[in-house]
């Protein structure tokens, strides 16, 4: 009997086949729009998580100006640094692995016909080690092209693939501005920080060229900190102050005129902001749910008086409102699970195609997929199978005459 | 079961049948005290005004309502008070419908409406293709089998509906005005196909109607006023 209702079932859903369409299409979008929301989510979430690690977790900034991170103002009024508070700063603190000055500006670089809008830094050796930066391919600087400010750069992957293409950039001459410098080493590629911009598009020369030839005054805009990997990055930060404040010579009384941030405070940040962003994503995902709740709703109450009449038939003729009943709930079930399904796979596949477009992992989260699935089958199983039974519970006459 | 005493061969037999809707103030008497045989074989057509009740004791004779009161014996067993599913059993093994406006199912195949009984008869898929292909052929339909309801004539419908009443094997067939959506000739037609299932395979045929053109073609007329039968006579086809 069973097997025959599934028979039944199935020549139901094909007989009304726009109808049946009309209700996958409303699972469909549902469980689909949420899977594929919810994954990139995840996978935003995900990304901020490396990207904090790569950035590497003992990592301090210390900017000149109070409270950066909150928007005060930033080294207006205040002394700027120098590279010899950053030297001092390394010197006297043990807990500091090493500490890098630099300085940035915007500049056009340009080689043969192209040309790039990028990030000019100027910085040393240490700033590799503190950010976490490997060598592709040539070398980093030699202490005479930093003593000297001699005109070489280290350049990332993104201004690599603009200017040269697919030719060896080692050796090559590009020109900055008025500087026409040597591109002595290639960054291997970090990608797209959380925020979407490219951590790659920058060039990078030694810090004295940086302020003789590029920004006409020798000022540190930051000190990328690099704690020692056995100290607590919290207690060094606290060190970090007390050290910049000497340095500073900022009296007892007086308030700090930098900013020292850890990696831990901007990775809060960080997921305080995928947190927003995921939880607005939910909701969008929530509202298409809901949408295509009420659209399997609409089918399956629009299609009532149709079907209320055939289950008249079908009582008038001998079957038992318990027959008819377990057909509508197997077209039901198998309607919604087919929907469902085929939700599962188109969101799973939005999902994975948004993860690309955005180079951020691709992490589906198995509890969603079900709850979003449950969701819409419970749906279509409860608006497909409850006007059936208060029509099943009708006498034949009443359920032929419904018009 | 008490079996009746007198008129043992009646096929249906009704004893005082009411039939009340409604309650209190708004009690509505459809059916007032019937008495009624049908013997096995009998072709009878059912008359009257509009709320005579002759569609009320069509149902309750076909069991899809059950009587207020009183006793329905079907085949010498009392069926008056059975439950909904056992009335449906019976539907499926004694009983066969044709409606007014033919209820096929829509975007299924004529031959597909007719296997319907017999899905829920429980007989397999070759038994049920034999069986209703013998059914639509019997009414003249054979050619139409693999036809959607909706590219066939109203008359080719109600012929479907008939096959398909038939398809079960019935002890009796009710039609509920199976000629009210169809004009005189195609009427005729259909109740030219209802007299020789009659004569010739010996059907009990219980016909409710308003065109005394059709009521001629079965041999008993009763005609029904007020929820009480008024007259129950031979027509001329009787002879």
């Amino acid at each position: 009997m069973l097997w025959e209702t599934i028979r039944l079932a199935v020549q139901a859903i094909f007989r009304n086949a726009l109808r049946s369409f009309l209700t996958v299409l409303g699972i469909v979008i549902g469980v689909g729009s949420v899977i594929a929301m919810v994954t990139v989510g995840q996978g935003s979430t995900e990304q901020v998580t490396a990207d904090v690690e790569k950035l590497g977790t003992n990592m301090l900034m210390v900017m000149p100006g109070q409270d950066a991170m909150e928007g005060g103002p930033v080294g207006t009024a205040t002394q700027l640094f120098t590279i010899r508070m950053n030297d001092l700063l390394q010197e006297q603190l043990s807990v500091v692995d090493v500490s890098a000055p630099l300085s940035a500006g915007r500049a056009r670089a340009i080689f043969g016909n192209e040309n790039r809008r990028t990030d000019i830094v100027g910085t040393d050796n240490r700033y590799f080690a503190a950010a976490r930066w490997e060598v592709a391919r040539g070398r980093l600087f030699d202490v005479t092209e930093l003593q000297s400010g001699r005109p070489v750069c280290v350049i990332g992957e993104t201004v690599r693939k603009d200017l040269f293409g697919t030719s060896d950039p080692v050796g090559e001459e590009i020109r900055i501005q008025a500087l026409s410098c040597e591109v002595i080493g290639l960054l291997k590629s970090k990608g797209a920080s959380t925020f979407g911009s490219d951590q790659d598009d920058f060039v990078i020369i030694p810090i004295r060229t940086f302020h003789r030839r590029i920004a006409g005054n020798t000022d540190v805009s930051m000190f990328i900190v690099s704690v020692r990997d056995d100290v607590d990055t919290e207690r060094a930060k606290t060190q970090v102050e007390a050290v910049m404040r000497d340095i500073r010579r900022i009296g007892r009384s007086e308030e700090d005129d930098f900013t020292v941030m850890d990696m831990k405070q901007l990775a809060t940040m960080l997921s305080g902001i995928t947190g927003i962003l995921t939880g607005l994503l939910s909701a969008v995902a929530a509202v298409s749910l809901l949408v295509g709740g009420i659209g399997i709703m609409n089918i399956m109450l629009v299609s009532v008086t149709e079907r209320t009449r055939e289950i008249g038939i079908r009582l008038a003729i001998g079957a038992q409102a318990w027959q008819v009943l377990l057909q509508f709930l197997v077209e039901a079930i198998i309607l919604s699970l087919f929907g469902g399904l085929i939700g599962i796979i188109v969101g799973l596949g939005m999902g994975l195609l948004g993860a690309n477009m955005l180079s951020i992992p691709f992490r589906p989260d198995p509890q969603i997929v079900m709850l979003a699935f449950a969701f819409s089958a419970a749906v279509g199983v409860i608006f497909g199978f409850f006007p059936a039974r208060r029509a099943a519970r009708l006498n034949p006459i009443d359920a032929l005459r419904r018009e | 079961m008490d079996r009746p005493v007198d008129q043992a061969d009646a096929l249906i037999q009704l004893r005082n049948i009411s039939r009340v809707y409604g309650m209190g103030e708004a009690e509505v008497t459809a059916l007032d005290g019937i008495d009624l045989d049908i013997r096995k074989g009998e072709f009878v057509a059912i008359m009257g005004p509009s709320g005579s009740g002759k569609s009320t004791a069509m149902n309750v004779i076909g069991c899809l309502d059950a009587p207020s009161g009183g006793t329905y014996h079907f085949n010498g067993v009392e069926v008056a008070h059975l439950s909904k599913d056992q009335r449906a059993l019976l539907r499926r093994h004694y009983l066969g419908f044709i409606f007014q406006g033919y209820n096929l199912l829509p975007r299924t195949s004529a031959l597909q409406n007719v296997e319907l009984p017999l899905i829920y008869k429980g007989l397999g898929r070759a038994e049920r293709h034999a069986a209703a292909t013998q059914a639509l052929a019997k009414v003249g339909l054979a050619d139409r089998a693999h036809h959607d309801p909706s590219e066939l004539s109203g008359g080719q419908q109600q012929r479907v509906a008939i096959a398909r009443a038939l398809a079960g094997n019935p002890e009796v067939i009710l039609a509920d005005e199976p000629t009210g959506n169809l004009d005189s000739k195609l009427s005729a037609e259909i109740m030219q196909v209802l007299q020789k299932l009659n004569q010739n395979e010996g059907l009990t045929i219980v016909m409710v109607t308003h065109e005394a053109d059709m009521a001629a073609f079965a041999q008993r007329l009763i005609w029904m006023v007020d929820g009480q039968i008024e007259s129950d006579s031979q027509t001329s086809a009787a002879a």
